[in-house]
Order: C-alpha cells, then sequence, then structure tokens
C-alpha cells in the first residue's frame, strides 16, 4: 500500500500569476512523457520484471507520484487567483468551459492522458529501455519548459525536477546491466 | 561561463528559407550518459546542495539555465557565451 | 470547522519543513542508489543514519504543526489534526 505524507519532494515556488505558463506545464502532468504516466508506467511493469530490479522501477514510480505533486502544486498556484477574464486571455478559455480552474489529466494541448503512452512488454530488457527513453523525454519536456519562462522561481523547481530524470535514468541503465549479468555479480565501469 | 554538457551544431542554412536563420542550435548531454554502473564512494554535494540541485552526486548534476534568458547572452559571433 | 485553533504556517514552519525535504531527499538518493548497490555497506550506513536524523525533526515539526503521515504513522492532538489545512501545495 502507500501511504502519504503531508510535505512536498522540495519546496515549490511560483513567482507570478501566469495562466499559460500552467496550461504548458500540463504536459507534465498529464502528457505521453509527464510524471503520471512514468508512476503508472514503472508501477505497472515491476509485477512482470525479476525480482533484482523490482525494487528500483517500485521506488522510481514512487517517486513520481511526488513529482506529480509537485507539478500540480505549481498549476494550482499559477491559476488559484486568476480570474475568468485572465484565463480568457491567457487562452484557457476551453479549459475553463469544462473544468473551470480543476486540474485534468491532459498534455498542454489539451489531448486527455491514455494507458496508450506507456507500454508493459513482460520482457525486461524492452520495458527498461523505454523507461531510460521516458526519463530522457521528460527531461527534454523540462528543459523546454523552463525554455518557455522567465520566472526564476518556477524555473527553480523545474530544474529540480529535471535533474531527477538524470538520476532516474542512470539508475534505469544500472538496471539493464543487473539484467545483462545473469551470476548477480556487479561490474563497475 | 561556457557549460561543457551542451554541444553546439550549425543548421543548414537553405536558400529560401523564410526567417532569418540562426547561426546555431545546441543540446545538452548530461554526465549519465558516460555513466554504466556508477561506481562506489563517489563524492557528495551537502544535504542543503543536493536538495538545490536535485542529486547527492555532483558527478550526475547537470544544470541547465533558460532560453530565453540565455539568447540575451549570446555574444557577437554569434557564439554561446 | 476548518482551520480554527490551527497556528497559520510562519518562518518556523518553512524553516523546518525544508530541513527534513533535506534530509528526506538524501535518503530517496540513496534509497535508489541501494536498489541497485545492495552491498554498498558505507551507503547503508548512511542512510540508516539518517533516517536516525530525521526522527527528532519530524518530531519537531509534528509538535507544532501537526501530523506529517496518516494511517496511525503519527499520534494526534484533539480535534483529529490530520484533516486539517494546510495542505503541502497550498503553502
Amino acid at each position: 500500500m502507500w501511504i502519504y505524507e503531508k510535505k512536498l519532494q522540495y519546496p515549490v515556488r511560483v513567482g507570478k500569476c501566469d495562466p499559460y505558463m500552467a496550461r504548458l506545464l500540463l504536459e507534465q502532468y498529464g502528457g505521453a512523457d509527464g510524471e503520471l504516466a512514468a508512476a503508472l508506467r514503472y508501477l505497472n511493469q515491476r509485477y512482470t520484471i525479476p525480482d533484482k530490479v523490482i525494487g528500483i522501477l517500485n521506488d522510481i514510480g514512487t517517486e513520481e507520484f511526488a513529482h506529480l505533486e509537485m507539478i500540480a502544486t505549481m498549476v494550482y498556484k499559477l491559476t488559484k487567483d486568476a480570474t475568468p477574464d485572465q484565463l480568457k486571455a491567457a487562452g484557457l478559455a476551453d479549459h475553463y468551459v469544462s473544468h473551470d480552474k480543476a486540474l485534468f489529466y491532459q498534455n498542454a494541448a489539451g489531448v486527455p492522458w491514455t494507458a496508450a503512452y506507456i507500454q508493459a512488454k513482460g520482457d525486461p530488457l524492452a520495458d527498461l529501455y523505454e523507461d531510460i527513453a521516458a526519463e530522457e523525454k521528460a527531461r527534454a519536456t523540462y528543459q523546454w519548459l523552463i525554455d518557455m519562462t522567465d520566472d526564476v522561481d518556477l524555473q527553480d523547481g523545474l530544474k529540480f525536477l529535471r535533474e531527477r530524470e538524470i538520476v532516474h535514468s542512470t539508475r534505469f541503465r544500472e538496471a539493464v546491466e543487473i539484467i545483462k549479468d545473469d551470476r548477480g555479480k556487479k561490474r563497475f565501469f | 561561463m561556457v557549460n561543457s554538457q551542451v554541444r553546439v551544431y550549425k543548421p543548414f542554412i537553405g536558400p529560401f528559407d523564410p526567417c532569418p536563420p540562426l547561426p546555431y542550435r545546441t543540446y545538452v548531454v548530461p554526465p549519465n550518459q558516460y555513466i554504466v554502473f556508477q561506481p562506489l564512494d563517489w563524492p557528495q554535494f551537502s544535504l542543503a546542495e543536493a536538495l538545490k540541485l536535485g542529486t547527492l552526486w555532483p558527478n550526475l548534476y547537470s544544470p541547465y539555465e533558460s532560453k530565453s534568458k540565455r539568447v540575451e547572452e549570446v555574444g557577437s559571433d554569434g557564439e554561446p557565451v | 470547522m476548518e482551520n480554527q485553533s490551527k497556528p497559520a504556517v510562519d518562518q518556523r514552519y518553512y524553516e523546518l519543513l525544508e530541513k527534513l525535504q533535506m534530509i528526506d531527499f538524501a535518503l530517496i538518493e540513496l534509497n535508489l542508489f541501494l536498489d541497485t548497490h545492495p552491498d554498498d555497506l558505507k551507503s547503508i550506513e548512511q542512510y540508516n543514519r539518517l533516517a536516525q536524523e530525521r526522527i527528532p525533526i519530524v518530531r519537531e515539526f509534528q509538535e507544532s504543526y501537526g501530523p506529517l503521515m496518516h494511517f496511525g504513522h503519527a499520534y494526534s492532538k484533539f480535534p483529529f489534526e490530520w484533516p486539517q489545512a494546510p495542505w503541502p501545495w497550498q503553502v
């Protein structure tokens, strides 16, 4: 089971009311390479992978939920006190008519999240290589999001999340090495 | 400061490109691309730095600055500064 | 019936929280590292040491600002403190 801890993994700050940026951030909320997709992908793959690497999938999958909460916090803060007129001016009228300010699992273009974004092949190498690719794609998405804002507070949280993708990618690469090494012996290069 | 993880390439400039050509494009090669299996006993950041930067290990740290800011930092030779 | 008798978050709330976030972040990093390096005794020792160090900080935080965890992983004063604001995304 999971137990909730009433704190964010990293202190999220937002420097200004910017509903348009909130819309862009949804790419990492309900997008193909976003945090929801990541969490569900790893936690689903863990059932059909050798015991030696279940732990890393389990724990990275769990951390992804903390990242999902950070993105949600950013979106929440960026839109919390925006008026309908401000949302309209920011191009969020289409979101407003369906959801008001509610968060919705969709990408920056408004496409709803789908399980088709994530694969579970049952082959450990195929799954781990998908996971490595997912981390690199999420890292790139964070870069483009950082490029889209001049809010240094927001950039700060996004830089943290970008770095986490790099660490996760490293761990999945190590998982590949563990899978390759049948005798369970660690090899250091 | 030059970020040693940044790679630069010059895109082909076509004679009929409608926009003024950008002199170069960049991409980042983070340090994890050179690590097959993290060795033991790597030096660590302090706990405060680790949280701030998003990793416990300097060898895994990859800086990234917003391009909306970096555009202003392009030198007269068109190279990133 | 929300927010009554609850101390508003103050400077100390953020300081204590960040202190905990620092330790807990290192614990996450070490946990992921140990998932792929289970034989690294030095990292296990550091992990156990930090797990010890977080206990008094958690206690101090919860004393002033209420439980960090639900489902019996923290005690409660009266009235039940868990469902009281603020939630992490609100502060």
